[in-house]
């Protein structure tokens, strides 16, 4: 039909229509997000000046301002990134595949799963079994592992496309908050007052050591999702659509869910449930970009931004410093309403 | 029954028992499709031949037999392989919200792309061509939910059309549309095999329209198959009889030739 492209200019070549407001969506929310950065890092109990914030950057200037900005804000917005990404993505990419825009790992009690799993490694250090004999990064994987493979196992239901899967992963998450919060009960007062605030999802006195898994993951997941994309994108069709396609719809929902699962695990491990960021960065990055699908850079930018603002709002706004997952909370559970009384109403399968 | 003839056949299914769970609903099944023709699947409702269009599409996996594919098992090729020459439209699918008509037929690109190489000026041409001759260009910038329901059933085979396969297997692709839309939508996939010689396997309810559009008839009955040939070969009364359990007699359509069934009464065994 057409003249021979040779592969190398084809590459270089501009998406069709559909998928250039995706492009610029993503383009407009990096955009936002360094507008966000360079104000995160000049709110604090001092607000820094542009001029001294570029000289502290680079070690220089007022001994108190480098040590504000590079030792207490850069670290806290580095992980309000990390892990707004982390929780982006993976909202993202489990709504798309479940198609159902209720089904993010938070929801789906994922979250709930890390959560308990590492309450309860503190649990066995403050009772007097070995301290730190789990990293905490690790304990939340294997709880948030565990939680998805259990829903899994009890949805019985191949696609997991159901509606058994929300109520399956809902009933999951109550009940882990209840194991997480006899643990509470039992281990010594100090940690449990550590825990309780980390449950409640902060980035208070966390820094570099937090981020760092994190960032690892995404530096391993982040590229396997972008190559996984082109393919996962047709998963939001019916299978037999999408086998008509060539696409192994099993084998990917799998791979695609499982990225979700370590990502939205490895962000609560860092900075506990931020409650709802992996449920809204998808919704919303699905409606700027204007696609039936969820990009992954988008939802992962959208959840940065969304963090790295809610942290900035919850420790700057208010004479005492809230944690973000409060901020997240309040502004997410409406949505979350919204979203149950509009899926009753169309009943539709929109990821 | 008439053995396959000695026509070319890129997709045969041999010996092929279909089965969901322990169910088998289409047993021991032979079958050559004539390429470069129009073949439509018939039958009363849950002979299994929606079940065997899933088969010859490896949607399903053969319990028994194996599915050919240009001479080799179609289930032991790579998917997006055969996706390049195969496309299959199942019955009414479902468009996710929100997904434009130009998205939705830029999908069928897909086991022509990959990661690295997800779009090129090629792609652009042949969907912009496919929305030409499925004539919903104009359509192209409007959400699939917002069509008719033929104008949505043209969109799907946009897409069919773009995944640019020389087989199309199409289930039922004339499902609750009017008797218009059904004229439309089955002169569009006419066209498609006259102008630009795609082989098409259809399974279609309606008797009459099989006769008009098919060059080979394949009638099932309870998971084998009947008769197959020329519709005017094969549509007889004992074929009325035998396939739909129902008396009635065959005329020819004076304007286009083809047999036309007249249904009588329910026939009693």
């Amino acid at each position: 039909m057409t003249a021979a492209i040779t592969p190398g200019i084809r590459a270089i070549l501009p998406r069709p229509r559909p998928r250039r407001r995706v492009v610029i969506a993503v383009v407009t929310t990096a955009v936002l997000l360094l507008l966000a950065c360079v104000i995160a890092l000049s709110l604090g109990d001092r607000a820094t000046a542009p001029a001294a914030l570029w000289d502290a950057l680079q070690g220089r200037g007022e001994e108190n301002t480098v040590y504000a900005v590079l030792e207490v804000r850069l670290p806290r917005v580095v992980l309000a990134l990390v892990v707004g990404a982390a929780f982006g993505i993976a909202g993202g990419l489990s709504q798309s595949v479940l198609r159902n825009p209720l089904a993010s790992p938070d929801v789906l009690g994922i979250g709930a799963g890390a959560s308990t799993a590492v309450v309860a490694v503190i649990a066995i250090g403050s009772l007097g079994g070995p301290v730190g004999a789990v990293p905490i990064p690790l304990a939340a994987l294997a709880g948030g592992l565990v939680a998805a493979t259990l829903i899994a196992l009890l949805a019985r239901d191949r696609s997991l496309r159901g509606r058994r899967i929300l109520l399956i992963g809902i009933a999951m998450s109550t009940a882990l908050t209840g194991v997480t919060q006899y643990l509470l009960t039992r281990i010594d007062v100090y940690d449990a007052q550590r825990s309780a605030v980390w449950l409640t999802g902060s980035l208070n006195a966390r820094g570099w050591d937090d981020a760092l898994p994190v960032a690892l993951g995404l530096a391993v997941l982040l590229p396997l999702t972008l190559v996984l994309a082109h393919t996962g994108r047709a998963l939001i069709f019916d299978d037999d659509v999408a086998s008509g396609w060539g696409v192994r719809t099993g084998r990917m929902r799998v791979v695609l869910l499982i990225i979700s699962v370590c990502l939205a695990a490895l962000a609560t491990s860092a900075a506990g449930p931020v409650a709802f960021v992996a449920l809204v960065s998808g919704q919303v990055a699905r409606r700027v970009g204007a696609v039936p699908d969820i990009p992954p850079l988008l939802s992962g930018l959208t959840g940065a931004l969304i963090v790295l603002v809610a942290d900035t709002v919850a420790r700057t706004a208010l004479p005492f410093q809230l944690p973000v997952g409060v901020l997240t909370a309040l502004v997410g559970a409406p949505y979350l309403l919204y979203l149950l009384q509009r899926r009753r109403r169309t009943n539709g399968s929109t990821p | 029954m008439t053995p396959s003839l000695p026509t070319p056949s890129r997709l045969r299914a041999e010996h092929v028992t279909l089965s969901y769970g322990t169910r088998d609903v289409v047993t021991d099944l032979s079958l050559a499709i004539p390429d470069g023709k129009v073949t439509v699947i018939v039958g009363a409702n849950a002979c299994g031949k929606s079940t065997l269009l899933r088969g010859l599409a490896r949607l399903l996996a053969p319990t028994s037999g194996t599915v050919l594919l240009d001479g080799k098992s179609i289930s032991e090729q790579p998917s997006r392989h055969v996706a390049r020459t195969l496309g299959m439209l199942p019955q009414s699918p479902l468009a996710p919200e929100g997904i434009t008509v130009r998205d939705l037929v830029a999908r069928g690109r897909h086991p022509h792309q990959n990661w690295w190489q997800q779009w090129g000026d090629e792609d652009t041409v042949i969907v912009d061509d496919a929305l030409r001759a499925t004539d919903t260009l104009e359509l192209a910038d409007r959400d699939v939910d917002e069509l008719s329901g033929g104008q949505r059933q043209r969109a799907w085979i946009a897409m069919a059309v773009a995944q640019n396969t020389d087989l199309l297997l199409l289930d039922e692709p004339t499902t609750y549309l009017d008797i218009a839309h059904q004229l439309e939508v089955l002169e569009l996939v006419s066209t498609l095999n006259r102008e630009h010689g795609r082989t098409v396997v259809m399974v279609l309810h309606d008797l009459n329209l099989a006769c008009r559009y098919a060059h080979h008839i394949v009638a099932m009955r309870d998971g084998v198959i009947v008769a197959e040939g020329a519709p005017a070969e094969i549509v007889t009364p004992e074929l009325l009889r035998d396939v739909f359990r129902v008396e009635g007699a065959v005329v020819v359509d004076p304007v286009t030739a083809a047999p036309v069934v007249l249904a009588h009464r329910i026939a009693v065994d």
